[in-house]
């Protein structure tokens, strides 16, 4: 069994430690929230289509064995080879022995968050194959050995000096040349040779069309198609829930995509794999790791219509105060925490607890997903679990106990009192982390219910 | 119409006049109000942090409390929703089912119900509105920025009638202020921090109070305000609506 | 892996949810100056956009190019300088020098400036990217409002590969700061034809 992770709670004041920091993370991501609101605001159907969105994800989960299906028959037919993985492990597995078959030692690797999830450059490194990421963010926390802090924005925890140190520390730019037009070319030079130099190119996958058997992959900067279009191998590596039925579908997610994302009306490439080109070998491995499970969970599988655009990331007060890596997860942020504690209870029980629940995250979500509630929920199965502490648990009790019975309440003697000591975040004593950086109410003379009894008792 | 008064339990042992004001206000506009009292909690605190299981008691006592009356109202966004949520019986069902659809938050009753266009009341101040979360986007109170919905805010029409009241608006008109129930101390860092923006954004405005439809969020930036000594005042929007 | 593909479609079968149906997707129409709309929306992406009334302008432009000494390849038959060949079989190593490509654009999205460009149409798969400037010719009568009407008149399995391109290539990894010119084309240029 797992050990819980750095409680959310302590790695979020540590990164709030660095005020400047975090107020700069903070307004940064709330200004492409704010570019999302006027993306959005263009089209007098967004509502719509959110709804157009989230019913055709839901009526795939609803047949998803069936569109599984029928897409594998199809990729085939377009000359792909497709593999079927059940966990992290076998994924990683199936990309090694392909890398292996064709004796791939180089392999440049577009966004993935899958790949993540599953932990697959590690796995790769330690048999001596060297993936390098060419998404230019990923690139960065790549080069600093850290993980993403942002699905979309994966250096957006680092600031520019951060970028222009790593590069002089690994691509010999200028020691403090931190302009971002610089240090953007020089790793265009460095990453154009890999994509040259490399034997074999992952992807991720945005869709997968199960009518058309191929695969969409999006990107602003061209890595991905650099990176397949260069080489003999291409492996596109997706969560089986990135399955979509039609074609005409993407139209509905590529409008919802981009504009949730980053406010681009779209992204710079869509790209449609269908076949391999001439000489070349396609790959795709889909991946089951939980999510057959958390389709199970009645309360949690609309988390599964999730197309990872991170605008739940961007517009959540928390995630934007207390940085991705603060959530030790590969998906941060709020629909990470309604992913996370399916992968793991123990691990990421804290994660929905992270939230104050004030439901931003739901409604911007272009797939409706219900994720407030979902984080609601959770803290409930959690709590159920056990993984809340016995402590936890007693002084709820307590509380309840007093709570339901009003002559109990009553004699608590001066409710002030009773709240004082047993209403969490009122509890009156100088340890409380209420009183570090906040006063006490004052206590009035009287409590409403006294002053009801004297002005107007009708009992 | 028969109205049962359902003050949040913090409402009723630190916020008093908060209380009172409400029950004026709707007296006022001709209720007969109620104050059961032997109301306690609706169970919120409890079900929020993981505990929604050990409820059962506060939901029976909250039946017992308030069934029989037309309407029932609270001045609190997030305790109302939470009745309206998640109040459930095994044994009175549809006294449960009847409690869920009769609750009402404040300024919707009076907007909804009452269908007062304005109040007579007078308050000659600079004031921000703090919205909060629950009230906006699970009671709809308000239009919010995430969705391309036509704007509207019942609290705002309501005080664009109270005389002399000049009304502030911030700039992320609607980010969660960071109370979030036990999250202001399982979260204290990052609870302080979301108030300490909202603050911000007011003191920009240059207002003399800061006024919301839930006094826990009013609550926590109270303390926020009191330990930084900044002099603006938090007030519910009860207590504006019931000057005269 | 073996059994894996069984044991998944198993618990799909038995976790999924009761059926729901799949949704008509409306087409959303809007009437309007659509070709207008287009470069509006191409200059908001960082492309820039001419137009034209006969492909002999894009020839100039072309010849124009040639003179400078410029290495381009041409895909498009209908114009002058249709050179192929030189590159259809270079591998990525010998494209990296590529200065400019020119392709032909299939439909155009007015609402985001997005074009499609098919894999028969670029001849190689690598040239739309590997170039260091993208040079898209599209007709008028192409141009659509909204990516509803661009998916039913493009088939997008007709070949084995397709892409929307939507402006050239960028990126905003470094504080959010806009750089146009990531691994891709540093510079898109687009001609209307009408």
């Amino acid at each position: 069994m797992s050990q819980p992770a750095t409680h959310h709670n302590k790695a979020a004041a540590a990164f709030l430690k660095n005020g400047q920091r975090a107020q700069w993370h903070d307004e940064t991501l709330w200004f492409v929230r704010a570019k999302r609101d006027k993306a959005a605001h263009q089209i007098p159907e967004w509502e719509a289509l959110r709804n157009l969105g989230s019913q055709i994800k839901e009526h795939t989960l609803s047949n998803l064995d069936e569109y599984l299906l029928q897409f594998e028959a199809n990729a085939k037919k377009n000359g792909i080879k497709v593999h079927w993985a059940n966990n992290a492990a076998e994924h990683n597995q199936i990309v090694y022995e392909i890398l292996l078959h064709h004796n791939a030692v180089n392999v440049v690797k577009s966004k993935s968050m899958l790949t993540e999830e599953c932990g697959l450059n590690h796995y790769l490194a330690e048999r001596k194959i060297s993936v390098v990421d060419t998404d230019l963010g990923e690139y960065i926390v790549q080069l600093r050995n850290e993980p993403p802090s942002h699905i979309v924005l994966p250096a957006i925890h680092l600031k520019k000096e951060d970028v222009s140190n790593t590069f002089h520390k690994h691509l010999h730019t200028e020691k403090n040349n931190q302009d971002p037009v610089y240090l953007t070319r020089a790793a265009r030079q460095v990453l154009r040779k890999k994509f040259i130099t490399a034997d074999a190119a992952i992807t991720g996958v945005n869709f997968a069309v199960a009518e058309t058997g191929g695969i969409v992959v999006c990107t602003n900067e061209g890595n991905a198609d650099l990176g397949v279009h260069a080489n003999k191998v291409h492996i596109a590596c997706m969560g089986f829930e990135k399955i979509i039925p039609r074609a005409q579908d993407l139209s509905v997610f590529l409008r919802l995509l981009a504009r949730s994302a980053t406010g681009q009306p779209i992204t710079t490439y869509s790209s449609h794999f269908h076949r391999p080109k001439a000489g070349q070998e396609m790959h795709i491995v889909l991946v089951n790791n939980g999510r057959t499970e958390q389709l199970g969970r009645e309360a949690f599988r609309n988390s599964l219509k999730c197309i990872r655009c991170a605008a739940c990331f961007n517009t959540c007060p928390v995630y934007r105060r207390s940085g991705g890596h603060s959530y030790h997860n590969s998906v941060a942020g709020p629909i990470g925490s309604i992913l996370a504690p399916n992968l793991d209870m123990r691990k990421n029980a804290d994660l929905p607890f992270a939230s104050t629940l004030c439901g931003s995250c739901t409604n911007v979500c272009p797939v409706k997903i219900n994720i407030h509630e979902q984080l609601w929920s959770w803290r409930q199965v959690l709590m159920a679990e056990g993984y809340g502490g016995s402590a936890k648990k007693a002084s709820m009790k307590l509380m309840t106990g007093v709570l339901s019975k009003p002559a109990v309440y009553r004699l608590s003697t001066g409710m002030a009192r009773f709240f004082m000591r047993y209403l969490p975040f009122l509890v009156n004593n100088r340890l409380n982390p209420w009183y570090k950086q906040r006063d006490m109410p004052s206590a009035p003379k009287e409590s409403f219910k006294d002053w009801y009894k004297k002005n107007r008792n009708h009992e | 119409m028969k109205v049962g008064l359902f003050i949040p339990c913090y409402v009723d042992q630190f916020y008093p006049q908060v209380a009172v004001a409400t029950l004026e206000l709707l007296e006022r506009y001709g209720c007969e109000v109620h104050y059961p009292l032997k109301q306690t909690c609706c169970g919120q605190p409890m079900a929020n942090s993981g505990f929604a299981s050990m409820a059962g008691g506060c939901d029976k006592n909250f039946i017992a409390n308030f069934s029989g009356y037309e309407y029932i109202v609270c001045p609190s966004g997030s305790c109302a929703l939470h009745i309206k949520e998640h109040l459930h019986s095994a044994e009175e069902p549809n006294a449960a089912a009847t409690i869920r659809e009769r609750i009402y938050e404040l300024t919707e009753f009076i907007t909804d119900v009452l269908k007062l266009e304005g109040v007579k009341a007078s308050f000659p101040h600079k004031v921000g509105l703090h919205v909060s979360c629950h009230g906006q986007r699970m009671l709809h109170l308000s239009s919010m920025s995430e969705k391309v919905e036509k704007p509207f805010s019942k609290a705002e029409a309501l005080l664009s009638t109270v005389d002399g009241l000049e009304l502030f608006r911030t700039s992320r008109a609607d980010e969660c202020c960071g109370f979030g129930g036990t999250f202001c101390v399982t979260e204290e860092a990052v609870s302080v921090s979301m108030g300490n923006t909202r603050i911000k954004e007011h003191l920009a405005n240059g207002v003399h109070y800061i006024t919301g439809g839930d006094m826990s969020c009013l609550m926590h930036l109270e303390g926020l305000l009191k330990r930084q000594k900044i002099d603006i005042k938090v007030i519910h929007l009860a207590e504006i609506l019931n000057t005269q | 892996m073996s059994n894996s593909r069984e044991n998944i479609l198993a618990a799909i079968n038995a976790n999924k949810p009761a059926p729901v149906e799949l949704p008509e997707i409306p087409l959303f129409e809007r009437k309007g100056d659509l070709v207008n709309v287009f470069i509006g929306a191409l200059e908001f992406i960082g492309a820039t956009s001419v137009k034209v009334t006969s492909l002999s302008e894009v020839d100039e432009y072309l010849e124009s190019l040639q003179q400078a000494g410029t290495r381009l390849v041409n895909t498009i038959a209908e114009l002058n300088g249709y050179n192929i060949n030189a590159y259809k079989k270079a591998n990525a190593s010998e494209l990296e020098a590529l200065d400019t490509a020119f392709i032909k654009g299939r439909v155009g999205v007015a609402e985001n400036g997005a074009i499609w460009v098919s894999e028969s149409d670029m001849v190689n798969r690598l040239f739309p990217f590997i170039c260091r400037k993208l040079v898209l010719v599209i007709n008028a009568k192409d141009i659509v409002y909204n990516m509803h009407e661009a998916y039913r008149r493009i088939q997008v399995d007709e070949d084995g590969y397709g892409t929307f391109i939507a402006g050239p290539s960028k990126t905003a990894d470094i504080e959010q700061s806009l750089v146009v010119g990531a691994h891709g084309p540093l510079e898109l240029k687009v001609f209307i034809v009408s």
